[in-house]
């Protein structure tokens, strides 16, 4: 009977606990990718945080078909595209409220917005791609009209389409930076006077032999139209890191090379429009290794948008499946998680990423709502190990990661990272077993030559022995066998002359 | 009348075949290094064995997931949760069978001198540099850093290359071919290995269609009956 009381008051014990345990990990899927390029649950580095509809916002009209977000410090500016207008939040006391609603401004001819699609501000300025009125504003923040930017009058710009300019950056020196739809050849880059300054980082154009030979002189004329022209394709999205490398985003590709490297649908350009992100990871930056095709949802991750941390990770958008993935500045892929649906923190139509410190912030034009995800204690111990890596703080990373450790022991970086520490400390058996767990020959490479010097430093003598038994034994052995050939040698001779 | 287990314990005792298998095992040794002397006078000299032969083709698939396994992580990264060694084994087994029956077809219709029995054990013969040098470089691989990887993939490949021209003389050899004669023998052989390959894929689909239809015959009859 005591038993069995005891029993009880343990199960209603269990039954109490168990449901914070559920509801910690029931708030979404996320994952990662081994070497091998196979899925390892993980626990989700981000939890959502708000969920902003115009009803939450009050607002009187829903968001409709919202493309655009930027973050300056605590202020966030949405262009409501449908709407055509740009709604300005404020975040402050943990509340995010409306502060500002932008529709008109003062100065020019036109002076509302049509379907804005992108806007960037900078300390005195808004630059808003206003689409449909085929121009690039440049506001004061009192809403005046400073000038725009317009069609470039310029031969290397094609005159029969229509300008339509859809996302953009400006630099510290108030260059701008912009994505025109239909246009090919790169960024469109202006002078701070408004002057068109050529284009920047067009993506390389690939074609293997077989296709050219084929288009050149194989196919007729009708076939080789149809066939796709060998061309850059164009940009999706465009962003700016802290540095002031632009990240650039294109989901035009064929899927079948991107495994291997052949494309890149994320890209970082320097001022010369060169890539310049680094890969280094097991697995290039192409979102998701498996496809795992499932009803509608098929194909590979079409990234839509990037958006850059300080610490140099980087946290990208997928339209597929409305995931995103996080890489760190080798290219390492950090976490995978979002997906598509109707639960907070999943997306319909996600269309732009934004950051606000470490807060992610998704706008999703179908569901017409902004999610804010904010790092639960795994991300947040990642972010912390990362920094005190760049900090120069070796062992304290170390230690972030043993925490990270804890609470996902698939984690790959942890591993490497603690590896790379005790590498530090000259504890190299140590740090090559955390490297072999996960795969990283080049730090197992580097500490096993350290560990092999090591080790005949230590067994010197030990070595030497062994090299002169292995010389002195046999000579000791012929020559003893021959000593005594000869004496055989010998007693026969003598017996013979007996 | 010797019982049954006089016998098998005389077969496993009997020194003269022990000598024998020995010798003919130490002859690939002479073989490798002196290949038309060596593969003329195992044939046709009666130098090797089929045990012998046998013996090394064994030893050669065990030394390829000997490699697989031991070969240190740097230079071969195996997914120990999906790798499948009988695979491995067969991927070198199989090719090795259509070869020689493939030639061994082959040189019949070209007046070729060998018999099946003779192109199995010189083509046996041929396979010996592999596991004597992927063996032990399996075992230095494990004292070697990433960046000395050069050594292990050179004496992989050169076992590799030898053995390719081994098995170019032994067919020289075992057929009496001249070296042209050879060159066109091997070209027809891949041609012919890639027909069966063809042939025993379509029949093996045959096969498995035929199956089908009377399984789905059966289960006709049995949805009808109930």
């Amino acid at each position: 009977m005591k038993r069995l009381v005891v029993f009880m008051a343990l199960v209603l014990v269990l039954a109490a606990v168990s449901p914070a345990v559920v509801s910690q990990a029931d708030s979404g899927y996320s994952y990662n990718y081994d070497f091998w390029g196979e899925e390892i649950h993980a626990p989700n580095p981000y939890a959502v945080k708000k969920a902003l509809t115009h009803v939450e916002l009050g607002l009187d009209k829903k968001l409709s078909k919202a493309q655009g977000l930027f973050v300056k410090d605590n202020l966030i500016y949405i262009c409501d595209t449908g709407n055509n207008r740009i709604i300005v939040l404020e975040y402050a006391d943990e509340e995010y409220k409306v502060k500002e609603i932008i529709e008109s401004f003062e100065g020019a001819e036109i002076n509302t917005f049509s379907s804005p699609s992108d806007i960037f501000v900078t300390d005195e300025y808004y630059f808003i791609a206003d689409t449909e009125n085929n121009r690039i504003l440049k506001l004061t923040k009192d809403l005046k009209f400073v000038m725009d930017f317009t069609k470039p009058d310029d031969i290397n710009f094609d005159q029969s389409i229509t300008f339509l300019p859809s996302k953009l950056i400006v630099d510290g020196a108030e260059r701008v930076f912009c994505l025109v739809k239909r246009v090919n050849k790169g960024i469109v880059k202006y002078e701070n006077d408004g002057k068109f300054n050529g284009f920047v980082g067009a993506t390389p154009v690939t074609y293997d032999l077989f296709d050219y030979i084929w288009k050149t002189w194989i196919a007729s004329d009708a076939q080789a139209d149809a066939m796709s022209d060998f061309v850059p394709t164009e940009y999706d999205n465009i962003a700016v890191d802290h540095d002031g490398f632009m990240y650039v985003v294109t989901t035009n590709f064929y899927e079948g090379s991107l495994i291997d490297g052949s494309v890149d649908p994320v890209r970082k350009l320097n001022s010369l429009g060169n890539d310049i992100l680094i890969q280094n990871g097991d697995w290039v930056v192409v979102g998701d290794i498996n496809w795992n095709d499932q009803g509608v949802y098929t194909g590979s991750s079409r990234i839509i948008d990037v958006t850059a941390l300080d610490d140099g990770t980087y946290f990208a958008l997928d339209r597929t499946r409305g995931r995103i993935f996080g890489y760190d500045d080798q290219g390492n892929i950090l976490c995978c998680f979002g997906g598509n649906g109707n639960k907070d923190g999943y997306f319909r139509m996600p269309t732009a990423i934004e950051h606000m410190g470490h807060d992610l912030l998704v706008l999703d034009s179908q569901d017409a709502q902004l999610t804010i995800f904010t790092p639960t204690y795994y991300g947040k111990k990642i972010f912390s190990a990362i920094y005190e890596y760049q900090q120069g703080r070796y062992d304290k990373s170390a230690d972030e990661w043993r925490e990270v450790l804890m609470v996902n022991g698939n984690n790959e970086l942890a591993y490497k990272g603690i590896g790379r520490a005790l590498l530090r400390q000259n504890k190299y058996e140590e740090a090559m077993d955390y490297f072999k767990i996960k795969y990283d020959d080049d730090n197992y490479g580097d500490a096993f030559q350290l560990y092999r010097k090591q080790w005949v430093e230590d067994h010197v003598v030990l070595i030497f022995i062994i090299i002169l038994l292995v010389l002195v034994v046999p000579l000791l052995i012929g020559r003893i066998k021959k000593v005594r050939w000869e004496v055989k040698a010998y007693e026969n001779e003598s017996k013979k002359n007996s | 009348m010797k019982t049954k287990a006089r016998r098998i314990v005389d077969f496993f005792t009997n020194r003269a075949a022990y000598d024998r298998f020995f010798k003919s095992l130490r002859y690939a040794l002479y073989v490798i290094l002196h290949p038309f002397d060596g593969f003329w006078d195992l044939t046709h000299e009666k130098r090797g064995s089929l045990a012998a032969a046998n013996f090394i083709l064994i030893l050669s698939l065990l030394t390829c997931v000997f490699r697989l396994e031991f070969t240190t992580f740097q230079f071969i990264k195996v997914n120990l949760e999906r790798a499948n060694f009988l695979v491995e084994m067969l991927g070198i087994l199989l090719p090795f069978i259509i070869f020689v029956v493939t030639n061994w077809a082959l040189t019949t219709l070209f007046d070729g001198k060998g018999t099946l029995k003779d192109v199995w054990i010189a083509s046996a013969y041929a396979m010996t540099p592999y596991p004597l040098i992927v063996i032990p470089n399996t075992i230095l691989s494990n004292f070697l850093a990433e960046e000395e990887d050069t050594f292990n993939y050179f004496f992989h490949d050169f076992s590799l290359v030898w053995s390719a021209l081994l098995f170019i003389s032994a067919i020289m050899m075992v057929h009496a071919y001249s070296i042209g004669k050879t060159m066109i023998c091997i070209i027809f052989t891949f041609v012919g290995m890639a027909v069966v390959i063809f042939l025993l894929l379509l029949f093996f689909s045959l096969i498995s269609d035929a199956g089908a239809y009377f399984y789905s015959l059966y289960k006709e009859v049995i949805f009808r009956i109930y």
